[in-house]
């Protein structure tokens, strides 16, 4: 007993400590000072700021966009990569590992300028169709790397015995594997989101002209401040995905209710 | 069950898309590309010149300005008005990547004030026009120190250790070492620059930080005593913590400018100057001084401020005071060593 | 098994997108020059031999240690946190795990911001400290702060691969263990914490790497007073535009990140001993 409310605090703990700053961004964007030095006063003005900038919405409809898509497709190739790698052997095994860490090692400014030149060398312009290209070179190893502990942990003989009975690969992959493996995917999947999301460097470098997402927004106002409307845009931003989580719960609870009746 | 919301999502998603795509096919008034500053413009201005010229704007922004030069330089991007600093532009047009203005089409040119043209950085504005400008001093707060400071060499003060806050950017605290030694900020002559590297390290310890934009807060919320800030940090900063005092150095110090050019592959020559042309009326350039609150260009504009910031003698001083200010030279060979500077700076060995 | 071909649509991704530009960055890193036109560079080890030298060298040491460190904390503060997690009932713990996860999708730089309110001299911390009657603390712009902040960035990414290897552990090896007599201490160290390694293993690789490598963190709530080979790779390409010393500077973090992980793939000998990748 006590050991469970031991681990409960200290789970509360992380999380609080995960949460903190978030908290200080939600009680600054109600502050009336554009400093975080200075309280001066409760106001929403910068809610109303924020849906008269077209930039920012802007910002925010491309950085979905982007991080959407190529978290998907990353996903999706991430885990037939882990799977095609899982089952190879020896050299092409090995290569096909380190190669796949390579965007892991590299420091973001690498892999941003390297983008820049390839693509340059290839006579791409710059856009959206570059951007997403290099996000989901960048995610893919996460997946991989999200995938690859789930399969060793699989029983393959599972997997196996399918394929002896007949099944063709993808109805064993879809079937059989895919359940066993799904918890990795969700958390690559996871992992690629929130890598795209935030990154800064490698958007900055192979966005063109009119594609730019918020974290290009927000580091560019690193010369003179950030202005509080991101603070309020933040915000909901944080509030939806509580709801949506409140939704997910909910749904989970009438479900549980349903295999109970 | 998991099927069935994956197809809902499925489908939000592409309708969202198809809706974006239409709408933007559907767009085809022309479309004018600028590459600013973050947060650097009003953003009612560009609504404004959207519905006066019944053009798109399409508005980017960038952190430094050598993101801005790697951009320019690699390519693949063009924009039309782009707002790079004074060295910046000397290097640009060095390089032969921006395109000489057609100041006939800039009719309102002559509303900038004359003491900011024909700067060395662009000789006849061939090339630019002239957006914002400032300074960079010392910031203190009159209640945490106790004497008024007036020198570089104050940021040397044993006295104030612990309580100084300088730039995190290699050429402006360098300028600041070697306007403490009373060399040029622009010198090529590296045992200078030595000098001052040393001066840099004897000052280490009684440095709190070395910071970017966050110094503003460290300042107003009396975490330390004394920065050095441009000057339109300056005037916000006093604005939020009324004991603090703004002053240029009596060594020497920095004036900058931010200006509009056009780039060389611009796709849309004439809106550019078109768009260069509407910033410069008074209306507009009030509307992002006020907003902004960097120092405009414009006398006819600093007219039409409010009180408070057109009387700011930190935003507007007297031009005698400017006289003993340097602008910054492209740097672009001592970048090297600049670098290596630093980097020993912050050695440990 | 078959379906190793199910990879080779991302071998050649790897081949166009990871290969190609990291044969560019050899390019750069074995040549000097102006780097903005890349053409006219010829050969040379001038920045591999600049970097050999014991002011830069001790950057990378600084870099590994503050690295390493936060590795080791963020393991010991995330995997009990994965573990109670994975144990918490079905419907808590997907909303548990996801909570975990939404504060990284709050921007980067503005946590970080928020940090510098909290953790400041009269931060929102100490405030709370000062009512209660105590001295405040320095909680900023040193080693603290930084380790810290790198904890909090990559502690996510340590826990969800445990996590996720956690949910699906057979319990019934659990309770054969328990079974035979061995209490929960020696169950885990046995049998549990084993069974985890390749979980473990991606979260050391996920959070060591990046690590290594970042410097925004030290910069922020360092107050830039502590150079890391982050900030020494990063204003090559972005301040002083010398390509050539940031691309050999990258090849040799990469070296030293490759090989580093090597020793650690020892401990994976899991089957065929593949490891969870490298080398």
């Amino acid at each position: 007993m006590v050991k469970k409310q031991l681990s409960r605090i200290y789970a509360a703990l992380i999380f609080v400590f995960l949460y903190a700053p978030i908290v200080v961004l939600i009680i600054f964007s109600f502050n009336n000072s554009k400093s975080r030095g200075n309280w001066d006063g409760f106001t929403i003005k910068w809610y109303i700021q924020l849906f008269k900038n077209k930039e920012i919405l802007r910002s925010l409809y491309y950085t979905l966009i982007i991080a959407i898509t190529s978290s998907l497709i990353s996903t999706i190739m991430g885990t037939f990569a882990a799977i095609g790698i899982y089952d190879m052997k020896g050299f092409t095994k090995k290569f096909a590992l380190n190669l796949n860490y390579l965007p892991v090692l590299n420091p973001d400014i690498v892999t941003a300028v390297s983008f820049m030149v390839l693509f340059k060398m290839a006579k791409l312009e710059l856009g959206i169709i570059t951007i997403i290209l290099a996000h989901i070179t960048f995610c893919t190893p996460y997946v991989v790397l999200s995938v690859l502990p789930k399969l060793k942990q699989m029983n393959k003989h599972l997997a196996e015995a399918a394929l002896d009975l007949g099944a063709t690969p993808f109805y064993a992959i879809r079937k059989v594997i895919i359940p066993q493996i799904m918890p990795g995917i969700v958390t690559g999947a996871l992992l690629a989101f929130t890598l795209s999301i935030d990154d800064f460097v490698i958007s900055f470098f192979t966005a063109g002209k009119g594609v730019s997402n918020l974290s290009i927004m927000i580091y560019s106002m690193a010369r003179r401040g950030i202005n509080p409307v991101i603070n309020a845009l933040s915000t909901l931003m944080f509030l939806t995905l509580m709801v949506l989580l409140l939704i997910i719960y909910k749904r989970s609870e009438k479900e549980e209710e349903k295999v109970i009746e | 069950m998991n099927n069935k919301w994956l197809k809902r999502i499925c489908v939000l998603l592409l309708g969202v898309l198809s809706i974006s795509l239409i709408s933007s096919c559907s767009d085809d008034r022309p479309t004018i590309n600028i590459y600013n500053w973050g947060d650097y413009i009003d953003p009612e201005v560009l609504d404004m010149f959207e519905e006066e010229y019944n053009v798109r704007v399409v508005y980017d922004t960038f952190a430094t300005n050598e993101d801005l030069y790697v951009k320019i330089k690699q390519g693949g991007s063009s924009y039309d008005v782009i707002f790079p600093s004074d060295y910046m532009i000397e290097r640009m047009i060095r390089e032969d990547l921006i395109q000489k203005i057609d100041t006939k089409k800039i009719t309102n040119i002559n509303n900038v004030d004359e003491r900011f043209m024909n700067l060395d950085y662009d000789p006849d504005n061939q090339y630019s026009v002239p957006y914002m400008w400032g300074t960079v001093g010392i910031i203190y707060n009159k209640n945490l120190v106790n004497r008024p400071l007036t020198k570089w060499a104050d940021l040397w003060d044993e006295e104030f250790s612990g309580e100084i806050i300088m730039l995190n950017s290699q050429r402006d605290t360098l300028a600041v070492a070697l306007k403490k030694l009373h060399y040029s900020m622009n010198t090529r002559n590296i045992n200078e620059l030595e000098e001052a590297k040393n001066e840099l390290i004897k000052q280490r310890p009684l440095v709190y930080a070395y910071q970017g934009d966050e110094i503003k807060d460290s300042i107003i919320s009396e975490e330390a005593a004394i920065g050095v800030v441009w000057s339109g940090d300056a005037v916000a900063m006093m604005r939020e913590n009324p004991n603090l005092v703004y002053v240029l150095p009596e060594e020497g110090t920095n004036l900058w400018f931010d200006a509009m050019v056009i780039p060389k592959d611009a796709q849309n020559v004439e809106l550019a100057h078109e768009f260069i042309n509407f910033m410069l009326r008074p209306e507009v350039a009030a509307m992002n001084a006020e907003y902004i609150g960097y120092s405009s260009p414009i006398p006819k504009a600093i007219e039409l401020l409010s009180d408070e910031l057109k009387n700011n003698k930190v935003a507007y001083p007297d031009f005698s005071e400017l006289e003993n200010t340097e602008i910054f030279k492209d740097p672009t060979d001592l970048l090297k060593e600049y670098d290596r500077i630093w980097t020993e700076i912050f050695s440990t060995m | 098994m078959k379906l190793n071909k199910h990879g080779y649509f991302y071998l050649i991704w790897m081949a166009i997108f990871i290969a190609i530009p990291l044969l560019m960055v050899v390019y750069f890193a074995f040549t000097s020059g102006d780097s903005q036109s890349i053409s006219s560079a010829d050969f040379s080890l001038e920045n591999f031999k600049r970097f050999f030298t014991p002011m830069y060298l001790e950057v990378l040491k600084k870099s590994v240690q503050l690295a390493l460190i936060s590795t080791i904390i963020c393991l010991l503060l995330g995997y009990p946190v994965a573990y109670i997690i994975s144990k918490a009932k079905l419907k808590y713990r997907n909303i548990l795990i996801l909570l975990f996860v939404i504060p990284m999708w709050m921007n980067f730089l503005l946590r970080t911001y928020a940090w510098l309110t909290l953790l400041g001299k009269n931060g929102i911390i100490n405030l709370m400290i000062t009512k209660l009657g105590f001295q405040p603390l320095d909680l900023l712009y040193n080693d603290i702060a930084v380790l810290l902040g790198m904890v909090y960035n990559f502690l996510p990414f340590m826990v969800l691969p445990i996590f996720s290897i956690l949910t699906k552990m057979d319990n019934s090896l659990i309770e054969a263990s328990w079974d035979l007599g061995a209490n929960r201490l020696k169950t885990f160290l046995k049998v549990t914490f084993p069974l985890s390694l390749p979980g473990v293993i991606s979260g050391i690789t996920m959070v060591f790497i990046p690590a290594v490598s970042t410097f925004v963190i030290s910069s922020l709530l360092g107050g830039n007073k502590t150079y890391l080979i982050g900030n020494l790779i990063e204003q090559q390409f972005r301040y002083t535009g010398d390509w050539h010393f940031g691309s050999a500077m990258s090849i040799i973090l990469m070296v030293f990140i490759l090989i580093s992980m090597a020793l650690t793939s020892k401990f994976d000998k899991g089957k065929e001993g593949e490891g969870g990748g490298l080398w």
